[in-house]
């Protein structure tokens, strides 16, 4: 038995990046889902924004595995 | 090469390497016809016509032929294809342009987002549609030309309506602060807005779509090798991978549409952002 642990340092590195977009998604929408619970008719006003920041928290996370693969 | 010629070549291969997984250079297709490899800057590149390029040029065809049939007849009463076509129209200039630009001056990017929504729509589309199966935006040059151009137009509306002076002032000092901290605060957004943006704009459209096919790869390639090479209770395992890859296929098709949208918001949004008045 060899004892080594082989694999890629960059994929531990986008496990590592994928928490902080995942945090910030689930707060987008936890904010998304009181803003209409609070007032149903702001719901396709709030959609446009909820959709605007989900995609640009998502970059990042999308960026980590992205380069992931790319970069050796 | 496509998902179908990965498999061939795979199947072939299989028994003696075990699984080899997808990587970038899936990505890399071949030249359609003769075509030779040349090296520049520690890449190669094809000089010919690859399928990516074929699809780019097809998605602004079928993009200008379906609009073109569709507002052809311009009756009062619209047709369904007419119909169709002003629908598509108006979301972009509804929820894009004069939500996002304003009523005053909105009209004047309408042309633009427009063409570019239904462009990378389409392009992004062509992930699913058989036998074609490529998103053409998980090339990055294909995006890098399209960020550019959006970075261009901010740019030049900013600077014609402020002047050059006026629209860097704009875009670096917010809301008219004063004081020591500006020291700080030009820099850092001096270079998120007008340095960062474009690379943020392609890179998020980019990746999802490089991300995405990669995805599908892994799923139908481990499907297949575990269906073909793995043990008898394996097997299930390999069905089951090619049931997530419907599944999966069937959320990029969301994802297609969603970065398509954002893109062009995004778009929208810079364009506003240089037009905005001063504070």
């Amino acid at each position: 038995m060899d004892g080594t642990i082989n694999g890629s340092l960059n994929m531990i590195g986008y496990g590592l990046a994928a928490i902080g977009p995942g945090v910030g998604i689930g707060l987008i929408f936890a904010a998304y889902i009181n803003g209409v619970a609070r007032q149903p008719e702001a719901q396709s006003r709030l959609q446009t924004i909820a959709i605007l920041g989900f995609a640009l928290a998502e970059a990042l996370a999308i960026i980590g595995i992205a380069l992931a693969f790319v970069l050796s | 090469m496509s998902l179908i010629g990965t498999t061939m070549v795979r199947l072939a291969e299989g028994e003696e390497h075990g699984f080899t997984p997808p990587s970038p250079a899936d990505f890399d297709l071949p030249a359609i016809g003769p075509g030779s490899t040349f090296e520049m800057f520690g890449q190669t590149f094809v000089l010919g016509v690859t399928k990516p390029m074929l699809q780019i040029v097809l998605a602004a065809v079928l993009v200008f032929a379906f609009f073109y049939a569709a507002s052809k007849q311009r009756a009062m009463v619209p047709s369904r294809l007419q119909y169709v076509g002003e629908a598509g129209y108006g979301f972009v200039r509804n929820s894009l342009g004069r939500d996002i630009i304003g009523s005053h001056d909105f009209m004047r990017f309408v042309p633009y987002l427009f063409a570019l929504f239904f462009f990378i729509l389409v392009n992004n589309l062509f992930a699913t549609i058989p036998f074609i199966q490529f998103p053409t935006m998980s090339r990055s040059g294909m995006v890098y030309g399209l960020a550019a151009l959006s970075w261009i137009i901010y740019n030049a509306v900013g600077i014609k309506k402020h002047g050059f002076v006026g629209y860097l002032k704009l875009q670096s000092v917010p809301g008219g602060m004063k004081g020591p901290i500006l020291a700080l605060l030009v820099p850092l957004e001096f270079l998120s807005n007008i340095l960062v943006r474009p690379f943020t704009l392609a890179l998020r459209l980019f990746a999802n779509m490089f991300a995405g096919h990669l995805l599908l790869i892994l799923f139908a390639l481990g499907g297949e090798y575990l269906l073909v090479h793995g043990s008898l209770l394996v097997k299930p395992v390999g069905l089951l991978a090619w049931l997530l890859f419907v599944a999966i296929a069937i959320l990029e098709v969301l994802i297609q549409f969603l970065q398509a949208y954002v893109f062009v918001l995004l778009n929208a949004m810079y364009i506003s952002g240089a037009l905005a008045d001063e504070h």
